[in-house]
């Protein structure tokens, strides 16, 4: 175990001239190849009230299924013009939004691939610790009921993790809202 | 196999249910986290080495000098092995001198300085360091029980290599009377890893005719051992 780590803090509520650009929210503007989705939904506290000063932090492979990390070694190709990490601040209906692409599958434990999925990071004042999650797609149900974090969620409680189509679009929309507290709360994993 | 991050000691990191801090009562999760094995997921992360400067001042800001105390920041990044992590993103904000944010929502009645924005990005060198200058951040009040005021303190915001090592913090310094009563500063169960968040002042930093230095160094996860390689 970790004996020496620098304890997180609450990011506070001031955090918007430092942490959020319009332009990080938009991950693939540059050309990147894939399907080009937008994923948007509202945080949610355990009174339904939406959480208007929360960082959400987006990090996910590209349409390959290939992270942009030296770590990443899959015998995938790179996109030069996608490097999966993404960042928006809530706004005061609790709203975010992100235009990036779908991912594809990548490597999980062994030879067991894991479903699409976006990693997710949320911050907010009231949050002393950052919280984890993960958006699974509502068109990979094979993948998903295969999928080796998902199947570690109570089957009751996956729903909470599989974005909504959020009707026919194009770029698709797909709606995540994260629920903070409650009985709708949102799946949280222990990275 | 995949190497994942450590988990840090009980009592590091702030439990999210705290109610000595009002915020938390409607934003906690109620249900225990589900703990995963670390992916590439988890061990892969954004880089950024060539967006920002090495270094920052923040003492002078649209054609003008700030007010209130100059000092400089320094330190190094490392993971809970001792190895330096180079490149690392940190992203810095503060109140200014008065104790006021420049940022919309707040409210304080206490001046906004039109030369000191509070905000900066900064990689770390080669051997973790980094280093800024800026003005000491007042105290404010906050409305979470009466009376109550936020300890002078800089957040800090940084990327390690791997997503699972993300970290937001805050430095306080030392000999502040309001540390005692913060309840986000008394978050963090374990007294000896709530100390590591005050920053030292320290002489070999200071610098003659110019400011006072304080050193806080940053201990990211580091990685457990390779299966087979312990």
């Amino acid at each position: 175990m970790s004996t020496r780590l620098t304890p997180s803090q609450t990011v506070g509520p001031f955090f918007g001239p430092a942490l959020i650009r319009a332009s990080d929210g938009r991950m693939a503007d540059g050309g990147a190849r894939g399907e080009r989705i937008v994923i948007e939904g509202r945080v949610l506290d355990g009174a339904g009230a939406p959480v208007p000063d929360a960082v959400i932090e987006i990090w996910q492979a590209n349409a390959e299924g290939r992270y942009d990390h030296r770590e990443d070694t899959q015998e995938k190709l790179l996109d030069p013009n996608f490097h999966g990490f993404g960042r928006a601040g809530t706004g005061a209906s609790g709203e975010y939004q992100f235009h990036t692409i779908k991912p594809g599958a990548v490597a999980g434990e062994g030879v067991a691939l894991q479903a699409p999925h976006i990693n997710v990071c949320v911050f907010a004042r009231g949050l002393l610790h950052h919280l984890m999650t993960r958006i699974y797609f509502p068109d990979e149900s094979a993948a998903n009921s295969a999928d080796p974090i998902l199947n570690l969620v109570e089957p009751e409680r996956r729903a909470t993790l599989v974005a909504r189509d959020a009707g026919k679009s194009s770029p698709r929309i797909l709606r995540f809202d994260i629920v903070l507290q409650g009985d709708h709360e949102t799946v949280f994993f222990d990275v | 196999m995949i190497a994942g991050y450590r988990r840090p000691a009980p009592g590091v990191h702030p439990r999210n249910d705290a109610p000595a801090y009002a915020s938390t009562a409607q934003r906690a999760p109620r249900k225990h986290a589900i703990k995963i094995p670390h992916t590439l997921s988890e061990i892969t992360g954004p880089r950024f080495d060539s967006t920002p400067a090495l270094s920052a001042d923040l003492t002078r800001f649209d054609g003008g000098a700030a007010l209130g105390e100059r000092i400089i920041v320094a330190g190094r990044v490392f993971d809970d092995d001792g190895r330096a992590i180079p490149h690392a993103l940190i992203e810095l904000w503060q109140a200014n001198a008065a104790g006021r944010y420049a940022h919309p929502t707040d409210q304080h009645d206490a001046p906004l300085d039109p030369h000191f924005s509070g905000v900066a990005r900064i990689l770390t060198g080669d051997d973790g360091e980094y280093r800024f200058i800026t003005i000491k951040p007042g105290a404010y009040p906050w409305r979470n029980h009466p009376n109550a005021w936020r300890p002078q303190h800089i957040h800090f915001s940084l990327f390690g290599p791997g997503f699972a090592a993300r970290l937001v913090t805050q430095m306080y310094f030392p000999g502040d009377p309001l540390l005692a009563l913060d309840p986000i500063f008394n978050s963090i169960a374990d007294p000896v890893a709530r100390e590591r968040l005050i920053s030292r002042f320290e002489l070999e930093t200071t610098v003659a005719e110019y400011a006072l230095g304080y050193q806080f160094d940053i201990v990211l996860r580091g990685r457990e051992a390779t299966p087979g390689q312990d």
